[in-house]
């Protein structure tokens, strides 16, 4: 079965998207951002794909750029799909899915949250599991936590009072 | 009153009374060490091992210690679990909406100082950063017999306090005022 997804999707996207391998159960492919759309419409509607179930929407840090990772899964022909898209470390973005897939919208937001990866089109990009004035995007590879939050100190051993530890 | 008469209301054998001389403080401290209602809110799986607690094993209820669901009717703060930096100001709020006398307890690794967590950008580096704390319970997470010892020495603490002078112990803490 898996075949079927190999040849559709080098034919229908050519060089942007790459050999697809399968690595254990599922299949894995990087693609250009700059087909984002038009790829998740064809593996949503087209009826030898029929990924009707995105499971997450997750980011890596590889030193470099940013990868968004996309796992999607066919119920019909139990296939599960592994999609990068490899982003440009100053200003990383890539069009949102939100409307394509429903789930995706949250799962946005997180990877905005803890990557500060930007999903254009989004609605409500907003953080997610980090308080809203936080600074900064704690699971880069950069990311230097404060000395304190709120007045909070985020050590045991440094103290904000100035007495000794 | 005359010594005779004192001594008849004393002595139990006379037959004209029965007294019992204490001070006052320890009169008012035996109803509040037994009735040591505590706030039911955990934030994480100590929670798990906070109800077994409450459970048949230990039963908490036999000390008189009954949970509550409102930090306005609670003596006693459980913190059993991981506190984010999020929720360390929800803690701080509960904490300053219970009545004095007021105690805290940090159970387990993660309440006591970050404990696993202790690299996270997330996680509240102990509890006593954000609130005053009486007893720390060691454990990750503590068993209800760790528990329950730790609320007996709330109790203990309770018995050694003068009603009246030494109740407010500590004034509550600012945010980020470490201790």
């Amino acid at each position: 079965m898996t075949e079927a997804v190999h040849t559709a999707l080098r034919g229908l996207f050519g060089d942007r998207i790459s050999a697809p391998v399968t690595l254990g159960p599922s299949i894995h492919a990087t693609f250009d951002p700059l087909i984002t759309r038009e790829l998740f419409t064809a593996l949503r509607d087209r009826e030898d794909l029929a990924f009707h179930h995105l499971s997450f929407v997750s980011g890596v840090d590889r030193g470099d750029a940013f990868e968004v990772v996309y796992g999607l899964d066919s119920y019909r022909r139990r296939d599960t799909l592994l999609l990068k898209a490899r982003l440009d470390r100053q200003s990383p973005k890539i069009a949102s899915i939100h409307d394509l897939y429903e789930g995706a919208g949250w799962h946005e937001r997180e990877t905005f949250d803890l990557f500060g990866i930007e999903f254009e089109g989004h609605p409500d990009l907003r953080r997610l599991l980090m308080p809203d004035d936080w600074e900064g995007f704690p699971l880069r590879k950069d990311y230097q936590e404060a000395a304190s939050y709120h007045g909070i100190p985020t050590s045991r051993t440094a103290r904000t009072d100035g007495r000794p530890a | 009153m005359d010594k005779e008469k004192l001594d008849a209301y004393l002595d139990p054998l006379s037959g004209t009374g029965y007294a019992l001389l204490t001070r006052a403080s320890r009169l008012f401290n035996l109803p509040r060490l037994h009735s040591l209602w505590y706030l039911l809110f955990s934030p994480a799986c100590c929670g798990i091992e906070l109800m077994q607690t409450g459970g048949v094993r230990t039963d908490l209820d036999r000390f008189g210690m009954v949970f509550r669901a409102t930090p306005r009717q609670s003596d006693l703060m459980i913190v059993g679990g991981t506190v984010t930096y999020k929720m360390a100001e929800r803690v701080q709020l509960l904490y300053r909406q219970m009545a004095e006398p007021r105690y805290v307890i940090a159970m387990g690794a993660c309440a006591n100082c970050g404990g696993l967590f202790d690299r996270s950008y997330a996680v509240l580096k102990g509890v006593d950063l954000v609130v005053p704390v009486d007893i720390y319970i060691p454990g990750c997470p503590p068993r209800p017999e760790a528990l329950v010892e730790g609320m007996r020495r709330i109790q203990s603490l309770i018995k050694g306090e003068d009603w009246g002078r030494t109740v407010r112990r500590r004034r509550p803490l600012e945010i980020g005022e470490a201790r």
